[in-house]
């Protein structure tokens, strides 16, 4: 059960259960929408941006755990970020989920991404936990659709 | 309808279903340390040793293309094809002549759209499909209906996941040029009451596609009793390899539908003036056909021949009503769906666990269930879920295996307790 462990650790679960950043955003400037065609998993994604930074971000839909779990820390994690370090944390993000801890020297530097160290031990769920990601980077990029496929 | 197909003499023993487990090599394997339960059969079912050997010898021994050679090689490949065309036909009650060899039931609807479709559909026609379907028993029908101007139609289930016949009935009007239906649920398990559909379509001049995806390998099907028009199945989901799928049809209609591949095989004469066409089942069969396929498949049907169906229904269903009761008897379990005879399939919810979440959890415990929308989207918006958890069952399905599957319920339960 550890690998199992691992990847649902209390915080995903937490924040599977009660996502942070969750509903709709008033005065959004930008939006995407992300699918998991494999799952269902639909969630949409609208960020505030402005002076360059992303100002908030807040997702809907419905997805797994690990899917929340990752759009609810993601919405927090981005908050006063510019495009460019939101694409340097996901490039982060996404080397933790497909090679696993091991290839950051510096467990520090992952903050609250950390915990989705165990994703990598799941082939099948990597696309779960980067789909809040990639949709993220849509919106910041002009909108649309994004899809794990 | 039960159809007993006896197909060949040897094989096992008929009766004692639960002994055939130890026929299937893949069933006999750990993963992530447990022991293997296969609950994904409505997937793919797992190969019996009879397929996977039949396969080996065809490649060992007899390999060659079939219809163009006259040594003796091409004349066995040959033989083994058309035997298996005639072993097809047996298990259909049908004629080998109207038995076309397609790479599955998916490509099997796209040939009948793509051909008797375009001929028949209209600008202003309807094609009426059912909630139930697969989604290759409604993108085929879409595509049609665009390249035509025509428009799908879907009859609607009630809760239990039955169709409803009486707004089935409402449906099938004057412009309606093809009813297309399956004869068992993939996502729900339903078995539609078919011999009443396809009277009721045929009472009105509708011709009827049966999609036989799921219902072939629990209930099996005689062409000749059901009365459709078309009848598709799989090889792969009757313990057969994949690559390799059957269209029935109507010989009227083969006949009067154009080629929709054109190739080797499927013509008699070519000029660059004009090519004619072969005559049937070849019509259909542009190029070199699955030829190991064919035989697998073969093995397959006779595999399941010599258990029988009935003896492979009745163990079935044994286990899916124990599958049915144990999963009830979890508080935190909501089956989807009740239809009032199932085959093969159960859906369900636990809790509030993302069905996706719950088969990564139960997959550690060596358990092999299918999450996720079943390619059936339109069924899931019917019950407005975006996915359900699904154990299906097939011949070594056990009640092991289902005691199995409540056990690693209940390890995800706890995970997300
Ligand atoms: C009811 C039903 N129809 C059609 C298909 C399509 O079969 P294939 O993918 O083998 O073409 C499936 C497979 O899942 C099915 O369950």
């Amino acid at each position: 059960m550890s690998e199992l462990t691992d990847l649902y650790q209390e915080v995903i679960l937490d924040h599977g259960k009660r996502p942070r950043n969750f509903g709709p955003l008033d005065g959004a400037t930008a939006s995407a929408e992300g699918l998991n065609p494999l799952c269902g998993d639909h969630l949409v994604l609208q960020v505030k941006v402005a002076g360059g930074k992303v100002q908030e971000a807040r997702f809907t839909g419905t997805g797994c755990a690990i899917s929340r779990a990752s759009a609810s820390v993601m919405t927090g994690l981005v908050k006063g970020k510019t495009a460019a370090e939101v694409e340097a944390m996901f490039q982060v993000f996404h080397t933790l989920v497909t090679e696993g801890p091991g290839a950051h020297p510096d467990l520090e530097a992952l903050g609250k991404l950390a915990v989705f160290g165990g994703v990598h031990e799941f082939p099948t769920r990597v696309k779960c936990a980067s789909l809040a990601w990639h949709t993220l980077r849509s919106a910041l990029q002009g909108g649309g659709t994004a899809s794990t496929e | 309808m039960t159809t007993v197909t006896t197909l060949g003499p040897a094989g096992p023993a008929p009766g004692d279903v639960a002994e055939r487990r130890a026929d299937f090599p893949a069933l006999d394997q750990q993963v992530h340390g447990k022991p293997l339960v296969y609950l994904d059969s409505a997937a793919t079912t797992q190969k019996p040793r009879a397929v996977i050997d039949a396969i080996s010898h065809f490649y060992e021994r007899d390999n060659a293309n079939v219809h163009r050679g006259v040594h003796a090689l091409s004349e066995r490949a040959t033989k083994a094809f058309e035997g298996a065309r005639a072993t097809v036909a047996r298990f259909l009650n049908a004629d080998a002549r109207d038995v076309i060899f397609v790479r599955g039931a998916t490509e099997a609807v796209n040939l009948v759209a793509q051909t008797f479709g375009r001929q028949r559909v209209r600008a202003g026609d309807e094609i009426v499909v059912t909630t139930l379907e697969h989604h290759s028993n409604i993108v085929p029908w879409q595509l049609l209906a665009a390249a035509q101007g025509a428009r799908v139609v879907a009859a609607p289930i009630d809760d239990a996941g039955d169709l409803d016949l009486g707004a089935l009935s409402e449906l099938l009007g004057p412009r309606v040029k093809l009813l297309a239906v399956t004869q068992v649920s993939n996502a729900l398990g339903t078995v539609t009451p078919i011999e009443a559909v396809v009277a009721l379509a045929r009472s009105r001049g509708i011709p009827v596609l049966v999609d036989g995806a799921q219902g072939a390998p629990h209930l099996g099907v005689d062409v000749r009793a059901l009365g459709a028009d078309f009848y598709v199945f799989s090889g792969h989901k009757l313990y057969g390899p994949t690559g390799i799928g059957v269209l029935w049809a109507r010989r009227e209609h083969l006949e009067a539908m154009p080629p929709w591949q054109g190739g080797g095989d499927m013509i008699r004469s070519v000029t660059f003036e004009k090519s004619t066409w072969n005559d049937l089942p070849y019509k259909f069969e542009a190029g070199t056909p699955d030829i190991a396929g064919a035989v697998g498949l073969a093995a397959a049907l006779d595999y399941v021949g010599a258990i029988g169906l009935p003896a492979i229904a009745a163990h079935e269903a044994a286990v899916l009503r124990a599958a049915e009761a144990a999963l009830r008897s979890v508080p935190e379990v909501r089956l989807v769906g009740a239809p009032r005879r199932r085959a093969g399939v159960i859906s369900f919810m636990v809790g509030d666990i993302h069905p996706h979440d719950l088969a990564t959890i139960v997959d550690r415990q060596g358990v092999a269930i299918r999450a996720g929308h079943h390619c059936a989207q339109p069924l899931m918006q019917r019950y407005g879920l975006p996915a359900t958890a699904r154990a299906s069952f097939a011949l070594y399905s056990t009640l092991d295996d289902v005691e199995a599957l409540v056990r690693a319920l209940h390890a995800a339960i706890k995970v997300f307790a």
